[in-house]
């Protein structure tokens, strides 16, 4: 039996065409373009506007359990869900807060850090961006250096922070920051990280934009200059930061894959193909590029049911998902170099077709080197592809 | 390979690792294949007494009726054990074939003795070229009062040396590349006209070149509705390719462990193999390109049940396609990673390494299969 019949009950096929067909009449139309663009660089407002039409619809922070206001729904649903969002183009759900702190504070936090922060993500009203990687602590994380100094006067007890965060996703458009500060220097470099929420309005705090070789703005760096955080904005004990991110980091476990949002991608590869025809009067070329169609439509088959056998195997899915983070990213870079190559000349172009619609032969391809620079981050980011093989060499191979 | 066995198929695993571990080690493995002759298998009897060679077929003709996901199960640990049998061409091709298209006197005539062991079938349809092409057929048969008169040549009859009896595909109208008109004929072993230039294969298995001399067989030879062989015949090569994926991951996923020991033992520079991490990585790319290959052919067994053509087609190649291409790379690195012990014949690495490539070029190659797949797209090009 295929192991992707479990999605074929009457149930989540029902759920299945509820869910494109809402997307299809519910998503705004100049979002969709920006999607089908392969944007990950949307702006505050978009992500918030979608967000609240799936919070209207009750679908907001699928994953959350119904006494935070989620709609509690199991694996199952949610993988149906995350599958048909991708493919109806709609973006990608606000992972810092929904996926990360969210289930985090509802792990580690106080009753008031969850009556806090649980409601401003799920209506999304309040944006997060993650303070972990640091210049210096890149995919050595724990050797983060960003300091947290415990002070105390007449206003409270409270944490003076110093220092510097990279690459922080969405820094600028985030109201709130959670992150890894360092309490402790004196002992094993894992110890001596406190995991604390900060606002970003708050005095002392500088983000300066980092621009990405092709143009977009996604990172930041952000400066801190004896910023003062409270002490009760700390989740968890002092200095026992580091088990915190450690589960935190392990609830990314949709989607990192990529399977979705690569078919959809492959998809609009072979809509174009088909309907501009750029190789009719090259017919050895044509044959070539839909042989490498082929590959990867295969490749990513495989990909599919290895995703679902980890994921609903039973039990939690081990560091053997480390390789569908490696192999989703390199097939998702290898889509989008083909696309760049199939749109020849046009994609030399740095500029975007705002024009874009759904019709695909009216589309030149001018665009597709944008994702083709920008997703190279992929196999960088989250863990590079380089330390996701070195977690499965160790924790699966034993080496 | 299977997920969630039955506590049948439970209990047909283990044995089968027993046969494995036991009864067909890589020595005693070795002392078969020596004493080996065209004729005699010291392996087959123990296959059929174990029921194996029963298990897939259907119980109405002494088989024990198991499914696909049987059929895989059983090839992947012979993939393991890189067994040297017949068990595919006649097994998996010839009760595939005879189950659907032979008349009720061929089935009941050939089927038990497939199952007991008694009766070995060769499937004879690849041509000159060379190329996996089933539709391409330019042996010919002529009706000659109520019998066919077959003239012709094929090429890698595998176990066609030993075979009783053969499948052969031939030509009764049309051009050599319709899809029309080739039929499909049970020959006996031993026909006047019929003469085999046989050879052992790389993977120490067997297989002929047969010559087709006015070959004469009467109308009841016929396997199926004379000129409409095409669709039977590519049902067979369908289960025979999706049962070769599954044996390829099972001696993929052998040569995995196979590596994985040898680098956390192999000590040089005063250290692991293992503990370097350009190795390392290496490895990982093993391990994950056969979890891939093990999805895919997954998918593929799951479709043999299809009844829609198109889809089964689509699942098997893109299994057989990646499985090959997977194939090449795992096999190669396993035994790069090695270093020179396993280029040693005395070592399995190399040895399993044969049999993936040889698995590549039977029923199709990755290039085959790629394009196969891409016909069978709902609205190809």
């Amino acid at each position: 039996m295929d192991v992707r019949q479990r999605f074929e009950t009457a149930e989540l096929k029902a759920f299945r065409a509820e869910v494109r067909d809402f997307v299809r009449t519910a998503l705004p139309d100049d979002i969709r373009r920006k999607v089908a663009q392969e944007r990950m660089d949307l702006p505050r407002e978009d992500q918030q506007r979608w967000h609240k039409i799936l919070r209207t619809k009750g679908w907001a922070c699928p994953g959350w359990p119904r006494e935070h206001g989620g709609p509690g729904f199991g694996d199952d649903q949610r993988y149906v869900l995350e599958r048909e969002i991708a493919l109806g183009d709609a973006p990608r759900s606000m992972i810092y807060g929904e996926g990360m702190l969210g289930p985090t504070v509802m792990a580690y936090g106080t009753a008031d850090q969850k009556r806090q922060i649980l409601p401003g993500i799920l209506e999304g009203d309040v944006l997060w961006c993650q303070g972990f990687s640091e210049p210096n602590a890149g995919s050595d994380l724990a050797s983060l250096q960003c300091k947290a100094e415990r002070r105390s006067d007449a206003a409270g007890e409270h944490y003076i922070l110093n220092g510097t965060k990279m690459w922080t996703s969405e820094g600028h458009i985030a109201d709130w920051m959670f992150g890894l500060f360092r309490t402790d220097n004196s002992g094993r470099k894992q110890e001596g990280i406190t995991f604390l929420t900060l606002d970003l309005k708050s005095p002392g705090v500088t983000i300066r934009p980092i621009l990405l070789f092709e143009g977009t703005h996604e990172v930041n760096q952000v400066f801190f200059d004896n910023v003062r955080v409270p002490v009760a904005n700390r989740l968890g004990e002092e200095h026992k930061g580091w088990g915190i991110a450690k589960y935190l980091l392990s609830l990314e476990r949709f989607g990192t894959a990529e399977v979705s949002r690569s078919m959809a991608s492959l998809a609009r590869l072979k809509r174009f193909l088909r309907e501009r025809d750029p190789f009719r009067h090259a017919p050895a070329q044509k044959d070539a590029v839909w042989r490498r169609v082929a590959q990867l439509e295969i490749e990513l088959d495989a990909l599919e049911i290895t995703e679902v056998r980890f994921l609903f195997g039973g039990g939690e899915a081990g560091p053997e998902s480390s390789m569908l983070k490696v192999r989703g990213t390199e097939i998702q870079g290898d889509i989008f170099e083909l696309a760049m190559t199939c749109a020849g000349g046009h994609a030399l172009a740095a500029r975007r077709d705002e024009t874009a619609t759904d019709d695909q032969a009216a589309r030149t391809g001018q665009d597709t080197a944008y994702p083709y620079f920008n997703f190279r981050k992929t196999p960088i980011y989250a863990g590079s592809n380089e330390i996701q093989r070195n977690i499965v060499a160790k924790a699966v191979l034993g080496l | 390979m299977i997920a969630n066995l039955t506590e049948e198929q439970r209990l047909l695993q283990e044995s089968l690792e027993r046969f494995r571990q036991l009864d067909y080690t890589f020595e005693k493995r070795r002392a078969h294949l020596a004493k080996l002759g065209a004729q005699d298998d010291p392996a087959w009897a123990m296959l059929a007494e174990m029921g194996w060679l029963a298990a897939t077929l259907p119980e109405e003709h002494g088989g024990l009726g198991g499914s696909n996901a049987d059929l895989a199960l059983l090839m992947e640990q012979f993939g393991r054990a890189l067994l040297v049998s017949a068990f595919v061409p006649s097994v998996v091709l010839g009760g595939t074939i005879l189950r659907r298209a032979g008349t009720a006197a061929q089935r009941a005539a050939h089927l038990p003795a497939i199952a007991e062991g008694r009766e070995k079938l060769a499937l004879a349809y690849l041509e000159s070229t060379g190329q996996h092409a089933p539709g391409v057929v330019t042996t010919r048969a002529a009706r000659d009062g109520g019998d066919f008169v077959i003239d012709g040549a094929k090429t890698a009859v595998l176990y066609g040396n030993c075979a009783d009896h053969l499948l052969i595909t031939a030509r009764t109208s049309g051009g050599d590349a319709d899809a029309a008109g080739i039929s499909l004929f049970l020959v006996p072993a031993g026909t006047p006209g019929l003469s085999a230039d046989t050879y052992r294969t790389h993977d120490d298995g067997w297989a002929a070149n047969l010559a087709l001399t006015s070959v004469r067989v009467p109308a009841s030879a016929l396997v199926g509705a004379e000129g409409s062989a095409l669709p039977t015949i590519e049902v067979a090569l369908d289960a025979g390719a999706a049962a070769l994926c599954a044996e390829a991951v099972g001696a993929m996923w052998t040569l995995h462990d196979l590596t994985l020991d040898y680098l956390k033992v192999r000590k040089q520079f005063g250290a692991t193999l293992g503990s370097f991490q350009a190795l390392q990585h290496r490895m990982v790319d093993i391990y994950m390109r056969c979890q891939l290959a093990q999805s895919a052919t997954m998918a593929a067994v799951a479709a043999l049940d299809s009844s829609d053509a198109r889809m089964r087609g689509r699942a098997v190649s893109a299994a057989k396609a990646l499985v090959g291409r997977t194939a090449r790379q795992v096999g190669e690195d396993a035994v790069q990673l090695h270093g020179g012990i396993a280029m040693t014949d005395e070592y399995a690495a190399g040895h399993y390494f044969k049999r993936l490539a040889m698995i590549r070029l039977t029923f199709g190659d990755e290039e085959f299969h790629l394009d196969r797949y891409r016909s069978l797209e709902e609205s190809p090009r």
